[in-house]
């Protein structure tokens, strides 16, 4: 089962969230899409850490075959391509790997080579197999580092959790593409409602079940749990708002594993999470 | 007119509060929320009166004209996005996916695929005696950078008498916040005491770097961690940045933003804290002129 | 020789902007011409710079006056032998005048890209 921890609002409690149910299962993986800045790694500290490149085709050009005839400046749609003294130019962060000047080059003068964009890393902590995806500083889109990610766990292998970006953007709808479960992390603010009615709506779209966690509570922040009670959102749990886990969190402590009590609360979500998924299969099955 | 850009890397760290404080100790008559992917500061300011809205159109996206469709499949080969699928009738195009290449359209033997505008988002004007640029993006689209470039313009065109304009921008390193940092004359990192905010702020830092934009860090929620705020106060000894201070985290700031307030509305010790911190950007930002 | 430079909508004024400026003037000092063309990048989804920079090029100009100018322009218009210089004045006509008594300075800092998506 793949379950996408996402939020909509940055800093209500993803990774926290996502590497306290990722280390508290028997045997999960735990995948990083925040690839612009992923923080799992900091809590979970993976050991034997192997990396590999994440890179993007970059058209170059053969000077010696290409006749100057600019079918590929005229297609490329993002202005990425410029005809400069008799041959192509290419502009690698404007260039959105289409290959689309491959394909119309009339005397095959084009050919892809790979520009690096990003790090996948992979390496183990406890029980957890810990996934990362890193984008380099300056590079515009997060999308190719986090279908590499996603694409080192098989379909159907156990539980994989996987640590979205913040926003309702591409990189989160392609985090969530392999979801069989949402579990939303919402914080009871006013700036936390708002960013998080646009990604209910997103997981709504995408037709995932889905459930929330509210977190860094104090009191009721009555907006919100009306909002889930309108939409009929199961809330699966409520953490309140503690300086003590904030101080263990800055601190980049698994909480999990120093905590029997919090322990105790996050393998009552994962099996939460397990019946809502598992109830959303049946009731799949039987429509 | 100058522009401050608010920026943080990680998220949740206090930019729009931050923001919204700054607003008010300026009295800006130019403000933006280039956080087009999930925009916050038009919850605290308000009476601004109707905005004008207009369509943002995004990239292209394709089209399958399903009567064209012979289902032949040649679109799905080749598109590079995974945005290609298919039922008994047709091949289809999933609009979040498409990233408007034009590749399919190209190898379509029968022309059954055409590109179309996308209206990916909507730019909110608030015209008056202040300005106030907003918007917000579609889910699941991308282009966000070229959504921020068209609220600073928007911005720009709308207050060129405004002596100061304040930015709040979005959460990572990518291309809303490459696009929001272009001309502007500082920017300010809002960090956070702890391994992940660290972590990002280093990143933001490198990011800043690249693009040769000049910034200033000041932490936020301090004493959740004062181990760690020394750390990010000696890292900037050390590397040379300006540091502008620190806030206390404060419940009253969560409670006004809450009642649709900036946190400079009332006084507590984060209004306190953002007000000293106000003073030596702006402090910095008079430097860069010189 | 050509110069180009980017203009305002009131087809005097120099535009502050490069990619996306509405119109360039092209004037050509042997004929002392001078020509304003609509700028087919004005409207471009991204990569502005660039396809203003490849219809400066294919325009013919040897040179450009500018306020700003981006640098993937800026590495076009080395590739293809472009000079760039600062520009002056408000005004497109006073520029031409300067460059021709040798007042414009080069223009050697460039702003970062908006990659695409401006």
């Amino acid at each position: 089962m793949t379950v996408a921890v996402l939020s909509g609002k940055g800093g209500t409690g993803k990774t926290f969230v996502s590497v306290n149910l990722a280390a508290v299962a028997k045997d999960a993986v735990y995948l990083d899409c925040d690839v612009e800045e992923p923080n799992g790694r900091l809590f979970l500290k993976p050991e034997q850490v192997t990396s590999s490149p994440v890179t993007v085709p970059l058209p170059a050009f053969d000077g010696e075959k290409c006749t100057g005839c600019r079918k590929c400046v005229e297609f490329c749609r993002f202005n990425a391509l410029v005809f400069v003294k008799n041959r192509p130019m290419v502009f690698p962060e404007v260039c959105h790997s289409c290959g689309g000047c491959a394909l119309v080059c009339p005397v095959h003068a084009v050919t892809e080579t790979p520009r690096l964009v990003g790090t996948v890393e992979e390496g183990l902590s406890g029980g957890v197999r810990v996934v990362t995806g890193i984008l380099n500083p300056g590079e515009v889109s997060a999308v190719p580092v986090i279908k590499n990610v996603l694409q080192k766990v098989a379909q159907d292998s156990g539980l994989a959790i996987v640590d979205c970006p913040p926003g309702s953007g591409c990189s989160v709808m392609e985090s969530v593409s392999r979801a069989d479960y949402c579990l939303l992390v919402a914080e009871p603010t006013a700036f936390g409602l708002h960013n998080f009615k646009m990604v209910h709506r997103l997981v709504r779209l995408l037709h995932k079940p889905c459930g929330v966690v509210i977190n860094k509570a104090s009191g009721e922040y009555s907006p919100l749990e009306q909002f889930c009670a309108e939409t009929n959102t199961p809330v699966l749990l409520r953490i309140p708002y503690s300086t003590e886990l904030a101080a263990r969190t800055a601190a980049g402590e698994v909480a999990v594993r120093r905590d029997a009590a919090i322990a105790g609360t996050f393998r009552g979500l994962l099996n939460e999470i397990r019946k809502e998924a598992c109830d959303e299969k049946t009731a799949d099955s039987e429509r | 007119m100058r522009k401050l850009l608010i920026l943080s890397g990680k998220g949740g760290t206090g930019k729009t509060t931050a923001a919204a404080a700054f607003i008010r100790f300026a009295e800006a008559r130019a403000f933006a929320d280039c956080d087009v992917d999930a925009p916050n500061l038009h919850l605290v300011e308000k009476n601004l009166g109707e905005p004008e809205c207009f369509d943002y159109l995004g990239s292209h996206k394709a089209v399958v004209d399903p009567e064209k469709c012979v289902n032949c499949g040649s679109c799905q080969a080749v598109c590079r996005f995974d945005a290609i699928g298919a039922d008994e009738k047709s091949h289809f195009v999933n609009e979040f996916a498409c990233e408007g290449c034009g590749v399919c359209a190209a190898v379509c033997p029968q022309g059954a695929i055409s590109l179309r505008d996308d209206v990916a988002g909507e730019v909110r004007l608030y015209l008056g005696e202040r300005v106030f640029a907003t918007a917000e993006l579609k889910m699941g689209r991308g282009n966000s950078g070229k959504l921020v470039a068209e609220v600073k313009s928007a911005l720009l065109k709308n207050a060129p008498a405004a002596d100061l304009a304040i930015i709040d921008g979005s959460p990572g390193i990518g291309c809303p916040v490459i696009a929001s940092m272009s001309g502007v004359d500082l920017v300010l990192i809002v960090a956070e005491p702890s391994v992940s905010g660290i972590s990002d702020l280093e990143r933001i830092l490198k990011t800043a770097a690249v693009f040769r934009t000049k910034a200033v860090v000041c932490v936020n929620k301090w004493d959740t961690s004062p181990e760690k705020t020394e750390a990010i106060e000696r890292f900037c000894a050390e590397n040379e940045i300006a540091y502008a201070g620190r806030i206390p985290y404060d419940a009253e700031a969560s409670n006004a933003i809450n009642a649709g307030k900036s946190v400079a509305d009332i006084d507590c010790a984060a209004s306190r804290a953002l007000r000293e911190v106000f003073d030596r950007v702006t402090g910095q930002l008079t430097g860069s002129t010189q | 020789m050509k110069i180009a430079i980017p203009i305002e909508e009131n087809k005097e004024a120099v535009c502050v902007s490069f990619g996306r400026a509405p119109y360039f003037l092209i004037h050509d000092t042997d004929t002392k011409t001078s020509e304003i063309k609509v700028n087919p990048a004005a409207e471009a989804e991204g990569g502005a710079g660039l396809k203003a920079a490849q219809f400066v090029v294919d325009a013919g100009a040897d040179a450009l006056i500018t306020v700003r100018c981006g640098q993937n322009a800026a590495d076009v218009f080395m590739a293809a032998g472009v000079k760039i210089y600062k520009a002056l004045s408000t005004y497109a006509n006073e520029n031409l005048k300067a460059m021709a008594e040798g007042k414009l300075d080069e223009l050697t800092s460039f702003h970062a890209g908006f990659h695409g998506k401006s």
